[in-house]
């Protein structure tokens, strides 16, 4: 280790320290004063995001991938996605606010953990060796666990906890295991050492299975099908700000060490995996959005919409080209602001309960709050990617490399799937803008079956009436929800 | 970054027609349109600057942009100032259209990629122009793509098209969206969005994909006649007035396709003059429904009977815009029928018999919702208090029959605008015509004279 090393890490130096700092600020003496945690957080970030551009300048001449014997990068695709977490990071502590003003647990510790979040995430972001890249993970993995369960009062919220930590762990070990057949074979865990180990290899069943788990790993944190069934229930039971934070922050840092193994690792082997990638994809985009149009709780349907988009990011890493790494770069932006618009919009519906943002709270939205349905408007169409909004952009950049790369079929059903998805976000934006006036006639015509089945367009059909009305003596009926 | 702007007679008229039609459309909000006035004026202004933009865009990346940035504030008009099923109506419009529009941007991305580097997993080798979304680029390499690829490309286009247009199997979501809209939805939606896929056929799928075209044709002709007799069939039986007209639409837009389809420059200028006549008469019939149910809140056609009486200036007018839907001689509707039936007799007789029976149906429905809303008996009480047309409305009236008649005696001035475009098209498609359709060579005679003279 060099000097020049050090270079490479100083972001994450500051904010660990930082981090440990939020810890400890209770017990010298700033306990109570919970409303000076938020700023406190956010001038840490702030100092970090400062931090990676000046270190970004002074790592210009060097080789930028070589920091700390070639386990630690600070090139493009790093600072890129280090200033979208922390970004992103700083929104949540900003939304988690008045949320954790209702509860009764300390802020500080709250917010320490998410930094120590961050910090595993922008190790995630730099790592072009799989232990940095391993540790980096289970540095946020850990972190969201005790997140989701942060309430610990909360049945809903342990439970979600529980779920996501057994689920998540053995996820890892998936993912370790798959690290340790690569290195078996390799003999490296340095991705360009990989690569270049693996361009003398022509078939090795070893490897095969190394690289098949590793991705199952990866796909468990994108929430890619079959590897989804813990996202709903976690998305549901967590806190909000971490249900927000888990399917944009954490998504996103997934997706880039997904791409980063993948394009710089494994590239030899390209027809091998692209093609059950591509089955992971359509199937996650298939499911996602058709499972989300029936979803009635905001924050479940957000979920199965979120599986859907890790759908659409797969397109990009599997086509492996420019086109595909601009679009994954490109897409998980966007994806991240506008998703996080729309937990910041369910957070202001309802900030004073804990769970069950019901898709109902939405009706009537632009006389409360004209500017949020607004806003909502855009988000949701963002993440449609109905052009002029910049999800158009991205979906245009992955779909344009699939189709390069030879995909054609995985781009149809993905257009197909995106109009599909536009139903439910369409559904969302009706609730949020129409007026809900009583129709004359009309009811139970047999177009309305549609409806009926995709409950959260209920309209103003009486018939469709009277399912929610159901729903929601069930919902009331069930204990703990 | 560089991008083509531009138009030609066809996209000017068409143009023009937007212009006006969007006048109309919002004159005609005044005392339709009575809460949320202002997002409502906003989202119109909107959906003109789509429309507009997608006329004039010669670039591919901002047609498809334009052509979705039409979508969302129709999906608000309709959702928001709606009929009583107004979400279903209007998320069936957003999603039918988007379904068709996102399959036509994987047809833009495998142009896109033809003309450079090519598609190298399906083997398909690129032409190494460069990286462009310009149309122009693409009418000119469009016989040179492989005519398997070109299948592809155009049926991808063939469903973002005819989902807007709609043709057959494709238009269950017209008679909603049109019945639910308000007023100014279903004038705008009738008169300018439906001609987004026609204009679509004339701009992008004729030019570029020449083989292709002719290959589905059959399919195409196939449908439209269809279209034109189902359309007329179904619209006989309506009961709701708008949803009459509505699908009258799918009928009369039967003909625009029947007619570009013959690919030969009659057709295809009878088919851009229709889709303006079309604008102007199923406009106005939208425009005079929408009067008629603001003041008696009922579209149901037994709810009438015997107007003509009470309201002798609306009758007039009414009378007026159906004549021109049906191709009164002298009046629009005559000019673009007769002119496309030029164009496709020349192809096959059987087709424009076919068409020919649509127009005796079309005939048959317009006078027949003549005569049961304003013949007859003025019987039931409501309607004997009904006041006539005001004289905004009388105004806006008076415009869209001004037109009829204008397009009706003089036409002269539209075929000259569309002549050059339309001529262009047909080299395109079918670069051979022009060359068949020449004179053969003076007779020797001539020269001979000529020479015994010197």
């Amino acid at each position: 280790m060099t000097g020049t090393d050090t270079i490479f890490m100083i972001p994450e130096i500051i904010l660990a320290i930082g981090a440990s700092l939020l810890l400890i600020a209770p017990v010298i003496g700033w306990r109570g004063k919970e409303t000076k945690a938020k700023w406190a957080m956010v001038a840490l970030l702030a100092i970090t995001a400062g931090a990676v551009i000046i270190c970004s300048w002074e790592v210009e001449g060097l080789d930028q991938t070589a920091g700390y014997s070639a386990m630690f990068a600070l090139d493009g695709f790093a600072i890129f996605f280090k200033l979208l977490f922390i970004a992103a990071v700083g929104m949540i502590a900003l939304l988690s606010d008045d949320f954790l003003r209702e509860s009764r647990y300390s802020a500080w510790e709250y917010y320490s953990l998410l930094a120590f979040a961050l910090t595993g995430m922008m190790f995630m972001a730099s790592g072009v060796h799989l232990a940095s890249i391993y540790i980096g993970l289970e540095l946020m993995s850990l972190s969201s666990y005790i997140l989701a369960g942060f309430f610990k009062n909360e049945e809903k919220s342990t439970e979600a906890a529980m779920k996501y930590f057994v689920l998540g762990t053995v996820s890892s070990g998936i993912l370790l295991y798959g690290i340790s057949l690569i290195y078996g074979v390799t003999g490296s865990l340095n991705l360009l050492t990989i690569a270049r180990a693996m361009s003398t290899i022509i078939t090795n069943d070893a490897l095969m299975f190394g690289i098949m788990l590793l991705g199952a790993g990866l796909c468990f944190k994108i929430a890619a099908v079959p590897f989804h069934v813990w996202t709903p229930d976690v998305y549901e039971g967590a806190p909000t700000p971490i249900a927000a934070f888990l399917s944009t922050a954490s998504k996103g840092a997934a997706v880039a060490i997904f791409a980063r193994i993948f394009y710089v690792g494994f590239h030899q082997f390209q027809l091998d995996w692209s093609n059950i990638l591509a089955t992971i994809a359509a199937l996650s985009m298939v499911l996602g959005n058709l499972a989300a149009i029936t979803q009635d709780n905001i924050k479940r349907m957000l979920a199965y919409s979120s599986i859907g988009h890790a759908g659409y990011v797969l397109l990009g890493i599997l086509s492996l080209n420019a086109m595909g790494l601009r679009g994954v770069l490109l897409y998980t932006l966007v994806y991240v602001f506008a998703n996080l618009g729309i937990w910041a919009t369910v957070l202001m519906l309802r900030r004073h309960e804990y769970a069950g943002e019901r898709v109902d709270d939405f009706d009537g939205l632009h006389k409360r709050a004209p500017f949020f349905a607004f806003a909502m408007v855009i988000f949701l169409l963002s993440l449609g990617g109905i052009p002029p909004t910049a999800g158009f952009i991205g979906k245009y950049f992955l779909f344009a490399a699939a189709i390069q790369a030879g995909f054609g079929w995985l781009a149809i059903i993905a257009v197909l799937m995106s109009a599909v998805s536009m139903f439910f976000y369409c559904c969302d934006l009706s609730r949020g803008h129409a007026d809900f006036r009583r129709g004359t006639g009309a009811a139970g015509e047999p177009g309305d079956t549609i409806f009926a089945m995709g409950r959260r367009a209920r309209g103003d059909s009486s018939e469709c009436r009277a399912i929610t009305t159901r729903r929601k003596n069930r919902s009331v009926a069930t204990p703990g929800n | 970054m560089k991008y083509d702007f531009g138009i030609d007679g066809i996209a000017l008229l068409l143009i023009l027609l937007t212009t006006f039609m969007g006048l109309i459309a919002i004159w005609s909000s005044f005392s339709a349109i009575d809460h949320r006035q202002k997002e409502y004026y906003v989202l119109l202004l909107l959906l003109q600057t789509g429309m507009i933009g997608t006329f004039c865009a010669l670039d591919f990346f901002l047609f498809y942009v334009f052509w979705e940035v039409m979508l969302v504030p129709m999906y608000f008009i309709i959702g928001i100032w709606g009929g009583p099923r107004k979400l279903y109506a209007a998320i069936k419009f957003f999603l039918y259209t988007l379904a068709g529009s996102v399959l036509m941007l994987l047809s833009i991305l495998a142009l896109y990629f033809f003309n450079d580097g090519g598609i190298p997993f399906l083997h398909i080798i690129g032409l190494g122009n460069g990286y462009t979304f310009s149309m122009l680029q693409y009418h000119n390499i469009g016989h040179l793509i492989p005519v398997g690829l070109q299948m592809w490309i155009f049926a991808g286009f063939f469903f973002g098209f005819a989902i807007k247009v709609p043709m057959f199997p494709f238009h269950t979501w017209l008679p909603d969206a049109h019945t639910e809209a308000p007023t100014a939805g279903s004038i705008i939606l009738a008169a300018v969005l439906l001609k987004m896929g026609t204009y679509g056929f004339v701009r992008v799928a004729l030019p570029m994909l020449p083989q292709a075209t002719k290959k589905w044709l059959p399919f195409i002709i196939g449908l439209s006649i269809i279209g034109i007799i189902y359309g007329a069939l179904v619209t006989l039986v309506q009961k709701d007035m708008k949803k009459l007209i509505a699908y009258s639409s799918v009928s009369h837009l039967g003909f625009v396709m029947l007619g570009m389809f013959a690919l030969n420059p009659m057709g295809i200028k009878g088919s851009v003059i229709q889709m303006i006549n079309h604008g102007i008469s199923t406009g106005a019939l939208f425009l005079l429904v929408g009067i008629i149910y603001e003041r008696r809140h009922s579209r149901m056609i037994a709810d009438y009977g015997g107007l003509a009486k009470q309201m002798p200036m609306y009758a007039t007018i009414f009378l007026i815009a159906a004549l021109s839907s049906m191709g009164l001689p002298a009046l629009n509707g005559f000019i673009g029928e007769f002119t496309i039936l030029l164009g496709v007799a020349n192809r096959s007789i059987w087709w424009a018999a076919s068409a020919g029976l649509g127009i005796v149906l079309g005939a048959a429905y317009l006078l027949w919702l003549y005569q049961r809303v304003f013949w007859g008996p003025l019987d039931n009480p409501a309607n004997q208090k009904v006041r006539d047309l005001n004289r905004r409305e009388l105004a806006l009236g008076v415009a869209l029959v001004a037109c009829m008649v204008w397009i009706g005696i003089y036409p002269k001035p539209l075929f000259d605008m569309i002549d050059k475009p339309v001529d262009y098209i047909v080299r395109k498609v079918d670069p051979g015509y022009f060359d068949l359709q020449q004179m053969p060579v003076p007779p020797p005679t001539t020269v001979a004279t000529v020479e015994a003279t010197k």
